[in-house]
C-alpha cells in the first residue's frame, strides 16, 4: 500500500512540477495546490499505513497508527490553504491592475 | 595578573563609551578624555620594561573556547613590548595632535571610536599568543583602518582607498588564516610558543611550505610589500594623524611583527630567507624609486614608508639565517640583522611619525601639500622646518640622528649576507649591498626633496594665497617629542638597546649568544659602511641638484603598465563578471527560477541517491492493498494527468477538487479522522475560492511555448517526480531510525488528551500551532488588503 501511495505521490508531483513551470498564473497556483496534496500523502505514507486503529485513546485498541505525521499534515493543510488563498487573491488583483494572467507579461511592471 | 588582558580590552571599552559620553559633555573636546587612555596604557607598558630587560616574560591566560583550544592568551616579551610601546606611545602623540588637526565640522566621536578600536585591535595582535585570537585582532585592524581611511567618506578617493586597502589586506588575512590552520594541522596547538617549540622537526612536513607562504602573504599585504604596496598610497586619503599612526608607525608594522614572531618557527630555511630578503629589497628599491617622482608630500611619504618597510623586512629575512647556523660566529653575525630590524622599526616610527605630522601642519596651515606649489616656508614656519630637517635627515641616514645608526647596521648586515659562505651564499649575494646602497641614494634624494622643495626656494605667493603661520602650540608638541627622541636615540641608543632590543632579540633567537652588539656605537672608524654613507651623500647630492635633467627616466615605464592598473582591471572585471552571472539567471521570470530550483533538486537529491547507493526497493513492509484503494489511486492518477491536458479552466479547478476530496477519502481509509474532516472543509473552501476568482480571470490561452521547451519542461517534471518516487520507495524499504511516536501515545498521562493528534497540536507542539495561526492571520490580512486596496493610478503610467 505504501509503495502504491508513493507512486501516486510521484505522479502528482510530476503534474505539479509541470504546472509550476507554466507561465499562466492560475496553472501555477493549481501546481502549488497539487504539490501540497502530494506532500501530505507522502508524509502519511512515510509513517506507515493501516497498522492500527485511529489515534484516539478512547478506542482502547492494541496499536494505534502513527499520530505524529497526522499532526504535521494537519498543520500543513491549513498553511497550504492560507498560501493558496493568498496567491489566488494576488492573481486576481494582479489581473485587475495589469490586465494579464501571463507571468511573462507581468515581469518588470514596476509602477514605481 | 590579568592587567595585560585588561590593557587590550580597555580601548575597546572606551570606544564603546565614547558616543555616550560625547553627548553629555557638550562643547568640551572629547579628544582630551581619549588621550588619557593611550597615556595610561603607555605608562603600564613602560612599567613592564624592567621586567623584560631582566629577560623575563609575562603570560596571562583566560579561557575563551577551551574545547577548540582557543584561549585568550596574552604574552608579553621583548618584541611585544616594543610594539606595545610604539602603539600606545605614538598613539598618545597622535591623539594629542589630532585634537588640533581635526576641524570642528568633523565627527569627533566617530574618529576617536575608530582610533581606539584600532588601538585595542593592534595591542591584541602584538600581545596574543593564540593564533586564532591573533587572527581576529588582525582583521579588526584592517576593519578599523578601512573605517579611518574612509573617515571623510563623502570623497570618492577616500572610499576608493578604503576599499582597496580592505580588499588587499583582508585577502592577505584570509591567506594567513589558512596558513594558521595548516600550522594547527601540523602541530596540534594554536599557541605560538608551543608551535615554535614543536616546529623543529617539521620542515619535512608536506604542509610546511604552503603554511609558510600563506602566512607570508598575510604579512606582505599588511606591510605593503611589493607588489601589494599599491594600497598604501591610496590610504593617504585618511586624515593625516591616521596616516601617521596606522599607515606608518603601527598597523603596517603588523606584517613586520608577524614575520619576526614567526622567525623562530620558519626561520633557518632558505625559502624563508630568500623570499623575505628579495621581497624586502625589491620593495625597498621600488618604494624609494617611486617616492622621488611624487609631487604630493603625503604620497611621497607613503612610498617612503613602503620603502622603509621593505628595508626592515629584508633585514628580518637576512637575520633568519642565524637560526640555520645556530650558536656559531656566523649565526651571531646574521642575528645582528634582526637587531638592526628591531632598531630601525623603532627609529622609523619616530622619524616617519614626525614627518607625517610636519606634512599635516603644512597642509593645515598652507592649504596644499603639492610640492610644486610649495617653497620658501622656512622663514614662515621655522619650528616646523626644524622638525622636517630632523625627520628627513634621520630618514636619509645622516649622522647625529638615530636613522644613521640603524642605517649603518643595515649596511653591515647586507655586507655580511653578501660575504658569508655557506648554505645561503650564491654568486648573486653581492647584489644585496648594491641594491641596499642604490635604494639609500634614492632615499637620500627624496629626503632632500621634502626639505628643500618645501622649505627653501622662492615662495610662490600666487599659488598659495594665505600667508602661513605656525600652528597652535598643541600641534607642535607631538612632532617636538618625536624630534627629541630622534636626536636622543642617537646619543643614547644603548638605553633602548639594552633594555628592549637585546631582550627581544635573545627571546627571538634563544641559544644564539653574541647576536646583539655589546653596545651601539656611532663611530666604527673608517670602514665600508661609513664609505657607503659618504658615497650616498655625495652622489645623492649631485643627483638631487641635477634632478630635472634625469627625471625623464620615469617615463620609461609605459603608462598603464602598473600594478594599480592591474588592480583596477581586476576589480572592474570581477564586478562585470559578477553582474553578468547575476543577470544571466536573475531574469525576473518565475518559471525559469522554478526550473533552476527543480533542476538543483533533481541533480542533488537524485545524484546523492545514486552515488551513495541508497536506492533499494522492497515491498515487504507494505500493508495490503484493497480494491477500493486501488481504484481510488487510479482515479487520482487519471484526474491529475487530465489536468495537464484540459483547455478549460473550470474543469481544471474541478479536477483539483476531485484530487482533494479523494485525499480526504484516503485519510478516512488510513485512520486519520481529523485529517479527513479538515481536508473536506478546506477543499470545499479552496474550490469555492478558485471558482470565485475564476469569475474575474480571463480565459486560458494556449501557451505560446515552442515544442522543444515544452519537452524540456516535461522531462524535468518527470525527472523530479521520479526522484521523489525513488527516494520515497528507498526510505520506505529501510528502517533507518527508530520512531519517536511512541512518546506521544502517552498523551493522556502527559497532556490529558484522549485524541493524540489534538494533544500534539494543542499541547506538545502548541507553539507551532500558535505560529500556524499567525500565518493564517497574516494571510487573512493579505487577502483583505489586496481586495480593499485601491492603487492610485499614475497619470500616463504605461500598461493598460
Amino acid at each position: 500500500m505504501e509503495s502504491l501511495i508513493i507512486i501516486l505521490v510521484g505522479v502528482l508531483s510530476t503534474v505539479a512540477f509541470y504546472l509550476l513551470l507554466s507561465r499562466n498564473i492560475v496553472r501555477v497556483i493549481l501546481g502549488t495546490a497539487i504539490l501540497s496534496h502530494a506532500a501530505h500523502l507522502m508524509i502519511l505514507a512515510m509513517g506507515g499505513l493501516k497498522i492500527g486503529s485511529a489515534p484516539l485513546l478512547g478506542e482502547e485498541a492494541e496499536t494505534y497508527v502513527d499520530a505524529l505525521p497526522q499532526a504535521l499534515i494537519l498543520t500543513a493543510i491549513v498553511i497550504s490553504f492560507a498560501v493558496t488563498a493568498f496567491i489566488l487573491v494576488l492573481a486576481y488583483r494582479a489581473y485587475q491592475e495589469l490586465g494579464t494572467d501571463d507571468l511573462e507579461e507581468m515581469r518588470g511592471t514596476d509602477n514605481e | 595578573m590579568q592587567l595585560l588582558i585588561l590593557s587590550i580590552l580597555l580601548p575597546f571599552l572606551a570606544a564603546a563609551l565614547i558616543p555616550l559620553i560625547h553627548r553629555r559633555i557638550g562643547n568640551f573636546n572629547i579628544g582630551w578624555l581619549v588621550l588619557s587612555i593611550p597615556v595610561l596604557l603607555f605608562g603600564f607598558f613602560a612599567s613592564q620594561i624592567p621586567m623584560v630587560s631582566s629577560r623575563e616574560t609575562l603570560l596571562t591566560s583566560v579561557e575563551w573556547i577551551p574545547s577548540l583550544g582557543i584561549n585568550f592568551n596574552a604574552y608579553l616579551d621583548g618584541l611585544s613590548l616594543i610594539m606595545a610601546l610604539l602603539i600606545t606611545g605614538v598613539g598618545s602623540l597622535v591623539v594629542l595632535y589630532s585634537i588640533y588637526y581635526l576641524s570642528p565640522t568633523d565627527s569627533f566621536p566617530h574618529f576617536y571610536a575608530y582610533l581606539l578600536l584600532f588601538m585595542g585591535a593592534m595591542l591584541g595582535v602584538v600581545l596574543s599568543d593564540n593564533l586564532m585570537v591573533l587572527y581576529v585582532f588582525w582583521e579588526l585592524t584592517s576593519i578599523s583602518s578601512f573605517l579611518l581611511i574612509a573617515f571623510w567618506y563623502h570623497r570618492k578617493n577616500s572610499r576608493y582607498g578604503a576599499q582597496k586597502s580592505l580588499l588587499i589586506t583582508v585577502f592577505g588575512g584570509f591567506a594567513m588564516f589558512a596558513g594558521f590552520l595548516m600550522l594547527y594541522a601540523m602541530t596540534g596547538t594554536l599557541s605560538i610558543r608551543e608551535t615554535a617549540a614543536a616546529m623543529g622537526q617539521l620542515t619535512e612536513h608536506a604542509l610546511f611550505y604552503p603554511a609558510m607562504f600563506l602566512i607570508l602573504l598575510g604579512a606582505f599585504t599588511k606591510s605593503a610589500q611589493f607588489p601589494f604596496h599599491i594600497w598604501l598610497p591610496d590610504a593617504m586619503e585618511a586624515p593625516t594623524p591616521v596616516s601617521a599612526y596606522l599607515h606608518s608607525a603601527t598597523m603596517v608594522k603588523a606584517g613586520i611583527y608577524l614575520v619576526a614572531r614567526f622567525t623562530p618557527i620558519f626561520g633557518g630555511t632558505s625559502a624563508w630567507f630568500w623570499t623575505i630578503t628579495i621581497v624586502g629589497l625589491v620593495t625597498l628599491f621600488w618604494g624609494a624609486f617611486c617616492a622621488i617622482r611624487q609631487t604630493d608630500l603625503k604620497a611621497l611619504l607613503a612610498y617612503s614608508t613602503i620603502s622603509q618597510l621593505g628595508l626592515i623586512m629584508s633585514l628580518l629575512g637576512m637575520g633568519s639565517a642565524a637560526l640555520h647556523y645556530g650558536n656559531t660566529e656566523a649565526g651571531a653575525l646574521y642575528g645582528l640583522a634582526i637587531f638592526a630590524a628591531l632598531f630601525h622599526l623603532v627609529n622609523h616610527s619616530t622619524f616617519k611619525g614626525a614627518l607625517f605630522m610636519v606634512v599635516g601642519i603644512i597642509d593645515h596651515q598652507v592649504g596644499t601639500r603639492d610640492i610644486r606649489r610649495l617653497g620658501g616656508l622656512m622663514a614662515l614656519l621655522p619650528v616646523t622646518f626644524t622638525f622636517a630637517v630632523i625627520g628627513s635627515f634621520s630618514m636619509a641616514g645622516l649622522p647625529l640622528l638615530n636613522g644613521f645608526l640603524s642605517k649603518e647596521m643595515f649596511f653591515t648586515a647586507s655586507l655580511n649576507a653578501a660575504s658569508m659562505p655557506g648554505l645561503f651564499s650564491t654568486s648573486w649575494g653581492w647584489l644585496i649591498p648594491v641594491i641596499a646602497w642604490l635604494a639609500s641614494v634614492l632615499t637620500f634624494i627624496y629626503a632632500m626633496i621634502i626639505v628643500f622643495r618645501t622649505f627653501l626656494g622662492n615662495r610662490d605667493s600666487k599659488a598659495v594665497e594665505k600667508r602661513p603661520v605656525e600652528p597652535p602650540i598643541g600641534m607642535l608638541i607631538s612632532p617636538a617629542i618625536l624630534s627629541i627622541l630622534i636626536v636622543g636615540l642617537f646619543f643614547a641608543p644603548n638605553l633602548l638597546g639594552d633594555h628592549l632590543l637585546k631582550p627581544a632579540l635573545e627571546q627571538l633567537l634563544p641559544g644564539i649568544s653574541g647576536a646583539s652588539p655589546d653596545s651601539i656605537y656611532a663611530w666604527h672608524g673608517v670602514n665600508t659602511e661609513l664609505l657607503m654613507t659618504i658615497g650616498i651623500v655625495l652622489i645623492g647630492s649631485v643627483l638631487f641638484i641635477t634632478f630635472d635633467r634625469w627625471k625623464v627616466i620615469f617615463k620609461i615605464q609605459p603608462a598603464g603598465w602598473t600594478f594599480n592598473a592591474l588592480y583596477n582591471y581586476a576589480l572592474t572585471s570581477s564586478e562585470n563578471a559578477a553582474s553578468f552571472v547575476t543577470r544571466s539567471y536573475m531574469t525576473g521570470r518565475l518559471h525559469q527560477y522554478f526550473f533552476y530550483i527543480l533542476l538543483f533538486f533533481v541533480v542533488s537529491t537524485g545524484g546523492t541517491l545514486l552515488l551513495s547507493d541508497a536506492l533499494s526497493i522492497s515491498f515487504v513492509q507494505d500493508a495490503p492493498i484493497s480494491i477500493y484503494e486501488l481504484m481510488l489511486v487510479i482515479v487520482m492518477i487519471i484526474t491529475a494527468i487530465s489536468i495537464l491536458f484540459t483547455r478549460s479552466r473550470l474543469s481544471a479547478i474541478l479536477m483539483n477538487g476531485v484530487l482533494g476530496y479523494s485525499i480526504s477519502i484516503f485519510f478516512v481509509l488510513f485512520r486519520a479522522p481529523d485529517l479527513a474532516l479538515t481536508q473536506l472543509v478546506i477543499e470545499t473552501v479552496t474550490t469555492a475560492l478558485f471558482l470565485l476568482c475564476f469569475n474575474y480571470l480571463p480565459e486560458w490561452k494556449r501557451e505560446p511555448l515552442p515544442k522543444r521547451k515544452k519537452a524540456r519542461n516535461a522531462g524535468l517534471a518527470i525527472a523530479g517526480g521520479l526522484v521523489i518516487t525513488l527516494t520515497g520507495l528507498s526510505v520506505n524499504s529501510a528502517d533507518l531510525f527508530e520512531t519517536i511516536s511512541g512518546y506521544f501515545q502517552n498523551s493522556y498521562e502527559l497532556a490529558g488528551g484522549q485524541n493524540i493528534v489534538n494533544s500534539i497540536l494543542g499541547d506538545f507542539r502548541a507553539l507551532d500551532t500558535m505560529l500556524e495561526g499567525l500565518v493564517l492571520f497574516i494571510a487573512g490580512i493579505g487577502v483583505y488588503t489586496l481586495i480593499r486596496l485601491k492603487l492610485k493610478k499614475e497619470a500616463g503610467a504605461d500598461g493598460d
